[in-house]
């Protein structure tokens, strides 16, 4: 199977966008060999805006932008934009503003530049602040469909992208619906373990999934591209018939997906314990698929937790 | 400059329209925050008369079409002196003068900040200093990406400017080349701790934006035909943005509020709105 980086995925996608789209702008404060703009900038340089090490800056003048008119993309580390989290509350939540943050580098995934780099609170953050469509693409084919259609929508989104390669999960078939959970694999039976997955860990939990699927267990696995607007709708229907369900996310356990989910189940006096695994101390350097084992996101690991419920 | 002086009985008829304007403004920035019983009386009567000349002479907008793609826009970016900016698009005719009094109140669109998309005319939410100004910087560059279709003005505070926000702005204008981005600094010198030369001085402020290659001007922000002539300046610098010191007092109008830092974010009773209002009543 092909693996792209979705950060790749993003660069590629709005390139191809902004041929047909003249209003598409990208901003980048010193990372567009990282965030994958530097194809916009040779492409469109006119539309390309560099600020240097100056995140705050180009959010507010991405707010400006999008108030003139324009669809800025502005891209940086994930923890680096929403680290400037009150100029993003200002800017572009409150104000509304037609805004494209472009979050790259999220969770340990990232390997050995460690802590500093990671993504790792942007979720929590950011789910906090109204009117954002936060998205976490979990391949290269569903990532270029969440640009397009962050391109389209009108309001603030947040894209959540790797700096790891992640293996295709979807045929070319697929159509990526914002708001409404993708259900990866459906369980044979009741009783079922149910997982909610996001981002870089679904191919893992996809193949966790797979395996275990061979000696008979019954499990539901969605990918949750979308983290808000949550598909509540999907994961009640999914709570209902299930004895557990675990959510898997490359961020802290505080305020991402496993959160999310848990708001839902709780608020509707579900009686369905979550299990949210995702990461509970900070990052630390290593390769991608070392912290991805030592943080339990590899496919065995996750395997095992699955076993372990 | 070498375009000829209009005719001075012309210019004094101008700079005494203006200069009434500025005092009903004044007025009502006095009863509306009497009225509202909280707000920021010093940094809106220190910028009245800049947005005086800005709204009423020198703005390219309609009030009745106040989304019309090619308007002037005019951010505020020290979001506090709204009360100034309300009054000066209500007497634009942007909407009803009446609507004034419901500053702050419960269930009114007269925010204690500028609110995008409530009121007709407010381009931005600001208020969380140090954000406009690079608001007004991308849509300065919206205008230019659409030919250069529109000029955009801001104003910054002396306090503000102590945002690091508002330096990195000071950095990227000039690479951007933004000469239809026109700020004014309302040095006016206080800040709600204190004096701005004692908290956090600027010093020599002409000289930082400068070095930072922007075109600096130095004015009294009183007088309505230095304001006037300040703007008209700018067209003629180009690649360069602009920045207007403009040299003001807090509380400008009224004297028991002048550089009084006091009088940063307090209302004035009912009895001291009438005689501030009969002050500028009074006053030439």
């Amino acid at each position: 199977m092909a693996a792209k980086a979705t950060r790749q995925s993003f660069g590629e996608a709005v390139v191809a966008l902004a041929e047909t789209n003249p209003n598409i702008v990208v901003m980048d404060a010193d990372l567009g060999k990282s965030t994958m703009t530097g194809a916009f900038m040779k492409k469109f340089p006119d539309r390309y805006f560099e600020f240097g090490i100056a995140e705050q800056n180009m959010i507010s003048t991405a707010a400006g932008m999008a108030l003139g008119g324009k669809i800025p993309f502005a891209a940086s580390f994930s923890c680096f934009l929403v680290g400037r989290y009150e100029t993003v509350r200002m800017s572009v939540s409150y104000s509304n503003t037609n805004v494209k943050l472009v979050g790259t580098h999220a969770g340990v995934g990232i390997g050995e530049d460690g802590n500093s780099q990671m993504g790792l609170e942007d979720i929590a953050l950011l789910r906090s602040l109204h009117n954002f469509v936060i998205l976490q693409p979990a391949d290269d084919l569903e990532a270029k469909q969440a640009v397009a259609w962050a391109a389209e929508y009108v309001g603030p989104v947040y894209l959540r992208l790797t700096r790891q390669k992640l293996e295709d999960i979807h045929s070319p078939d697929y159509k990526f619906q914002m708001g409404k959970g993708d259900v990866l694999k459906s369980a044979k039976g009741g009783q079922a373990i149910t997982i909610f997955a996001t981002g870089g860990v679904v191919g893992n939990a996809l193949k966790a999934v797979e395996e275990l699927e061979k000696s008979g267990a019954s499990i539901n696995l969605v990918n949750m591209h979308t983290i808000k607007p949550l598909d509540q709708e999907l994961v009640l229907k999914l709570a209902k018939n299930s004895r557990i369900i675990l959510t898997i996310e490359d961020h802290n356990i505080v305020g991402g997906l496993g959160s999310a989910v848990s708001e839902v189940v709780a608020g509707a006096g579900l009686p369905v314990k979550v299990h949210r695994h995702g990461v509970v101390e900070f990052g630390e350097s290593g390769t991608p698929e070392g912290l991805y084992e030592k943080f339990g996101f590899s496919a065995s690991k996750i395997k095992a937790l699955i076993q372990s419920l | 400059m070498k375009a000829a002086q209009p005719a001075m009985d012309l210019q004094a008829e101008e700079v005494k329209r203006l200069k009434d304007i500025a005092k009903e403004l004044r007025v009502w920035i006095i009863r509306m925050l009497a009225e509202a019983g909280s707000g920021h009386p010093g940094g809106s009567l220190s910028a009245i008369d800049i947005l005086t000349v800005l709204y009423f002479h020198s703005l390219r907008h309609r009030p009745l079409e106040p989304d019309w793609a090619v308007r002037d826009r005019f951010i505020l970016s020290k979001g506090h002196g709204v009360p100034a900016l309300y009054a000066a698009l209500a007497k634009s005719g942007y909407f009803p003068m009446e609507e004034l009094l419901t500053l702050r109140k419960t269930g009114s669109r007269m925010q204690g900040h500028p609110v995008a998309g409530t009121v007709p005319g407010v381009e931005a939410s600001t208020g969380s200093l140090g954000q406009g100004l690079s608001i007004a910087q991308g849509l300065a560059m919206a205008s230019k990406l659409d030919g250069d279709t529109y000029r955009v003005f801001s104003m910054i505070g002396d306090g503000e400017s102590q945002e690091g926000q508002i330096w990195e702005t000071a950095m990227s204008a000039p690479k951007f080349g933004l000469d239809n981005l026109i700020v004014f600094l309302d040095y006016n010198n206080g800040q709600i701790d204190g004096h701005t030369r004692e908290i956090m001085s600027l010093e020599p402020v002409g000289d930082k934006w400068g070095a930072f290659n922007w075109d600096v001007q130095d004015i009294d922000g009183h007088d309505i035909p230095k304001i006037i002539s300040a703007i008209e300046r700018t067209r003629n610098i180009k690649g360069k943005p602009h920045l207007i010191i403009a040299h003001t007092v807090k509380g400008k109008g009224v004297s028991f509020m002048e550089d009084n830092i006091e009088w940063h974010g307090k209302a004035p009773s009912k009895e001291e709105a009438e005689s501030a209002i009969e002050e500028i009543q009074r006053s030439h």
